[in-house]
């Protein structure tokens, strides 16, 4: 599955979840602001090798970057014809590099290590009515959902077909958001049941 | 399924107090003036769908509020102490998918306590998982679990919180035999009072107590043998 905490002992695991977000942020921040070939290129290749560092195959690595690869190749096509090829390059492999450190981060560390930091950093906001807990909850609910909302689309979709309505959008949007509200209600009521909002 | 009735001795029972409780969904009445003093260790509650036994469950850590009457677990009102009803009483609900709110295994078993530090967090959360056979699933992705893994593991999660009462809607009913059989085991053995709503008749064997629920009323409380007979009997 992607996207979610594999164990593991190399130094990425090891290393503190502080860190490795605040790393994260200065490669985005850094892409950003240095639009140029030569540091897209070296961030790309600093992913790509910090896979094998943390114990993950060239397997892990195409799982991560499989489902953006679409999202990639549309972005570059629209940004080589209304912009410049040099700038498409640099946003596809800028953006490429990104998705594949933030999968990194959280392909090594559990989602309570991230949350705590999140909690962390929010504290001050509390004067201005955050309740850090509460985002960080949020957070956590969402890296839980993901594979949930996965598998409900998997199964609309197998019904879809034994149905014969494939070709069907709508027979696959109304199922999908139906199930996953109701998912969310019985969450809610978990989560109530086991003391969230007391 | 015989229950240990010997790991129940020291354990304090809460008093449940159901007091003229009525429940409606809007125009739709579901229970109908309950009142019931539950005093047992192990208390069944049987009847068909829509019959308003998950109600009747949900009613009993404030999950649902009554529309009429009041529902009190060793005195607390659910409508005004819910808090502290729900430090004290675990709900384990039919859909494990549904109840498991964290990622992983270890994090949704510690999640109850997070209120704990997270050294004593840690330690109670693994005696948890080594009891339920899960220590070695503890980074485990928890949606990749199987039925009966993931129900454990709802159980787990509830249980690491040390409720004084148990209450469990339909626990069994996703999971095949020889899961459904763990589960009864170890609800067996738990010294807590447990109230469990289920169609699988045969896991209240030994139990102190069912209730027949038909159309938001209880048309039979008795012993087990009692009241099954008169449960099958209502649905011919």
């Amino acid at each position: 599955m992607r996207f979610l905490y594999r164990p593991g002992s190399s130094p990425l695991h090891r290393c503190p979840a502080g860190a490795k977000l605040l790393l994260l942020v200065a490669a985005g921040v850094g892409l950003v602001l240095l639009r140029d070939p030569l540091p897209a290129s070296a961030a790309l290749l600093a992913a790509v090798l910090l896979y094998p560092v943390a114990s993950f195959g060239p397997r892990v690595l195409w799982q991560q970057a499989r489902p953006v690869l679409p999202v990639l190749v549309v972005v570059g096509v629209l940004h080589g014809l209304s912009a410049s090829w040099p700038g498409a390059y640099v946003t596809v492999v800028g953006l490429l590099a990104l998705v594949l450190l933030a999968a990194l981060v959280t392909l090594t560390t559990r989602t309570t290590a991230l949350v705590d930091v999140v909690v962390r950093v929010l504290r001050p906001l509390r004067i201005v009515g955050v309740d850090p807990e509460r985002v960080g909850l949020l957070l956590a609910l969402g890296v839980r959902s993901v594979p949930v909302v996965l598998d409900l689309a998997a199964e609309v979709r197998e019904a879809q077909h034994a149905r014969g309505l494939a070709a069907s959008p709508r027979a696959f949007a109304v199922p999908l958001v139906v199930r996953s509200m109701r998912h969310a209600d019985a969450l809610g009521e978990a989560l109530a049941a086991r003391g969230v909002d007391d | 399924m015989t229950i240990a009735t010997g790991l129940w001795d020291d354990r304090p029972v809460p008093l449940i107090e159901l007091d003229g409780v009525s429940h409606a969904y809007g125009e739709r009445a579901v229970l109908r003036d309950l009142t019931l003093r539950l005093e047992e260790h192990r208390i069944g509650v049987v009847g068909g769908n829509g019959s308003g036994k998950s109600t009747l469950a949900r009613l009993l850590n404030g999950l649902v509020l009554p529309t009429a009457g009041r529902v009190r677990i060793d005195g607390l009102d659910t409508a005004h102490e819910g808090h502290q009803v729900r430090r004290r009483v675990g709900f384990v609900f039919t859909d494990p998918d549904a109840q498991i709110v964290m990622p992983t295994v270890g994090e949704d078993v510690a999640f109850g306590l997070r209120r704990l530090p997270r050294a004593e967090a840690d330690r109670r959360s693994r005696e948890w998982l080594e009891r339920f056979g899960l220590a070695d699933l503890c980074d485990h992705p928890a949606h990749l679990l199987s039925g009966g893994q993931k129900q454990l593991l709802a159980l787990a999660s509830v249980l690491v919180t040390e409720p004084d009462l148990l209450v469990m809607d339909e626990p069994t009913t996703l999971l095949d035999l020889a899961n459904a059989r763990h589960v009864a085991h170890l609800v067996a053995e738990l010294p807590q009072q447990v109230v469990m709503v289920t169609h699988q008749l045969h896991l209240l064997d030994g139990f102190d107590r069912v209730l027949v629920v038909d159309d938001g009323r209880i048309v039979h409380d008795g012993p087990p043998a009692d009241s099954l007979a008169h449960y099958e009997a209502l649905v011919g």
